[in-house]
């Protein structure tokens, strides 16, 4: 018997203070060998699962200044930062109004056109150029390119539209293009992370 | 196991013995493939696709590991390696059409041997198991195709891996960290295509390792068959060599015509041109598409277009992995005691509607979205969880089976019966009359 100890007269002496089928040495042999084990592989699992994340040197691509001095009312343009596409667009007042005149309660993610610029700022409209649906670049930026129903931004691959403020309108897409951090480092510099 | 009529394994020679006593793989694959594995006799080519989908994951292994020689996994060269395989590597223009194909090829075959099993009730007692399987390899090539189709680093390749990540954005709270956590950055990158290399230089082998596992769990039941009727005794069965052997070797010939057609005349008609432009991580392509064997899944997901309680970007993405999990319930869900569709004349049309559907969310998958395509896709998608979840429970529930043969052999001569008669003095069918 492996699990028992026995005195000369056969009598099993058990272990601890569990009385017959209580809790034997052996008992907690096992559990405190596969607790002990247990600990090894969570420590083990951790790095291999955060190795995945993004590295120093992805993370290190923090900053970006934009000069935005040669940006015309209504023009827009794209530039990159993370790797990642961001627009940043001078709004006409006509498209500001547009804008400002939606009621909130309309919206899907509702948001202020204020809320979503700078103050003082509020013709400079700075968004990540990724589509909250699944990632796609929205068109609007360039010359002559669809800006869809409601004048801003339209992703053709699944058909969201975005308004002059970026904000969700039509589609699949649950929320509004995103306001990168950034601040005004001069009239005419944005810097962007 | 097989059969108790099975021949048992005999080395005929001295070091086959020894061999035997030692390390007794001749006897299995004697008994796999061999002598020793008696096979209903009346299988039709639709049970050939087992060996093309196994010749398929050899062929992409084996075109795999070469092109694996001579690719760069750097977001900076991956794209000119793929094109000097194609222009200076020997042959390499031949092995990299050949896997992109064979992938192409693999899914083809894939999809019938899933269709086959639909039909013939493979996934219905005693080869649950073995159906369950199936699903996961399913699922094993989806991920594995995705991850291949990302290594060239082309438009439609970059666009992809946007794309299907952003999958994983759809769930509440934690998506968009599981999302840079599974790129290694925030959109893809050198991490992100660094890792999908590895990963999908690894998943082959895992499929080859659950390949063992289905067929091991096949050759416990042995294979069904286009009656659905038992094997019921010797009479029924064949060995599998040299009969079967003859047969699917037959089917490969045709097989590799079919596939050698394509790689020689059609090498890029399952490509999409956008993924000859490099990928730019500023300009998206006019219409993300993926590959043509995802396209019916794709319609699901994008046939989500508004919200209700749930975001509609989550609710495609759910829906989307909701209609292949399902697969994985069919046994549960139908439970009809018949398992061949030639013996349910009710079930066989929901069967032939269901393949029209699939064909259909095919067709919206690869084409751009209209407003009457969404709302033909909305109806589609529609109908095949409506096929699985209300139809197919129902059908077997009140459809009354055509009578089924008495045996195997007894529906094998019947039909020979028939062709001998003189024209309209056939004995009726022994197991109809019963």
């Amino acid at each position: 018997m492996a699990t028992l100890e026995h005195e000369a007269n056969g009598e099993p002496i058990i272990d601890g203070d569990g009385g017959e089928g209580g809790v034997r040495r052996r008992d907690f042999i096992n559990v405190a060998a596969l607790s002990f084990a247990g600990v090894g592989a969570v420590a083990v699992a951790l790095p291999l699962i955060s190795q995945m994340s993004p590295s120093a040197d992805v993370l290190a691509q923090a900053s970006v200044d934009v000069d935005i001095s040669k940006i015309l009312p209504g023009q827009a343009i794209k530039t990159s930062w993370r790797k990642q596409p961001i627009f940043v667009r001078n709004l006409q007042p006509k498209e500001i109004a547009e804008a400002n005149a939606v009621p909130l309660s309309e919206l899907r993610d509702p948001e202020t056109l204020a809320q979503r610029t700078k103050p003082g700022h509020t013709n400079w409209l700075i968004t990540l150029g990724v589509c909250t649906h699944l990632g796609c670049i929205p068109l609007g930026t360039g010359e002559g390119e669809n800006r869809g129903e409601f004048g801003g931004y339209f992703c053709p691959c699944h058909g969201s539209q975005y308004d002059t403020a970026a904000r969700i309108r039509k589609g699949p897409a649950p929320k509004n293009l995103v306001v990168p951090p950034y601040e005004f480092s001069s009239p005419t510099v944005v810097k962007i992370g | 196991m097989s059969f108790a009529w099975a021949k048992p394994y005999e080395p005929k020679t001295e070091i086959g013995r020894w061999f035997d006593d030692r390390l007794p793989l001749p006897r299995l694959v004697y008994g796999a493939i061999g002598g020793g594995y008696p096979v209903p006799r009346n299988l039709n080519y639709f049970w050939n696709f087992g060996v093309l989908a196994g010749m398929a994951l050899a062929i992409q292994i084996v075109t795999g590991i070469v092109l694996a020689m001579h690719y760069y996994s750097y977001a900076g060269g991956a794209f000119e390696s793929v094109e000097r395989i194609m222009r200076d590597v020997n042959g390499g223009w031949f092995i990299r059409y050949a896997h992109a194909n064979g992938a192409s090829f693999f899914f083809a075959v894939i999809y019938i041997h899933i269709f086959r099993g639909l039909y013939y009730g493979s996934y219905k007692a005693p080869r649950e198991l073995v159906w369950m399987l199936g699903v996961v390899i399913y699922l094993l090539m989806m991920a594995t195709g995705f991850m291949g189709y990302v290594l060239p680093w082309g438009q439609m390749s970059y666009w992809g891996a946007q794309v299907i990540t952003g999958f994983f954005s759809a769930i509440p709270v934690v998506g968009e960290s599981i999302r840079v956590w599974l790129l290694g950055g925030y959109a893809p990158d050198q991490a992100a295509l660094s890792r999908f290399f590895s990963l999908h230089y690894l998943l082959p082998f895992v499929i080859a390792g659950v390949v063992v596992l289905h067929i091991w769990a096949l050759h416990i039941p042995g294979s069904g068959n286009p009656t659905g009727v038992d094997v019921k005794d010797e009479k029924d069965t064949l060995p599998f060599h040299p009969f079967y052997t003859a047969k699917d070797g037959f089917g490969v010939g045709v097989a590799l015509l079919v596939f050698a057609t394509v790689l020689f005349y059609l090498p890029n008609y399952f490509g999409h041109s956008d993924n000859y432009i490099e990928a730019n991580p500023l300009a998206t392509p006019a219409h993300i598409v993926p590959e043509w064997y995802f396209w019916p899944f794709y319609a699901i997901l994008k046939s989500f277009t508004f919200d209700f309680i749930l975001p509609a970007k989550l609710w495609g993405v759910l829906a989307m992995f909701s209609s292949i999990l399902l697969l994985f319930f069919l046994t549960w869900i139908d439970r009809s005691p018949v398992r061949s569709t030639s013996y349910r004349p009710v079930y066989k049309r929901f069967f032939w509607l269901l393949v029209v559907d699939v064909l259909v969310l095919g067709w919206i998958g690869g084409s751009a979205p209209t407003t009457a395509r969404i709302i033909i896709g909305q109806i589609a998608a529609a109908y095949y969880f409506a096929h699985f979840l209300i139809i197919l429970p129902l059908v077997s529930k009140f459809e009354k089976p055509l009578p089924l043969p008495t045996s195997i052999t007894a529906s094998v001569l019947h039909g020979e019966e028939e062709e001998s008669a003189p024209y309209g003095l056939a004995k009726s069918a022994p197991a109809a009359a019963e």
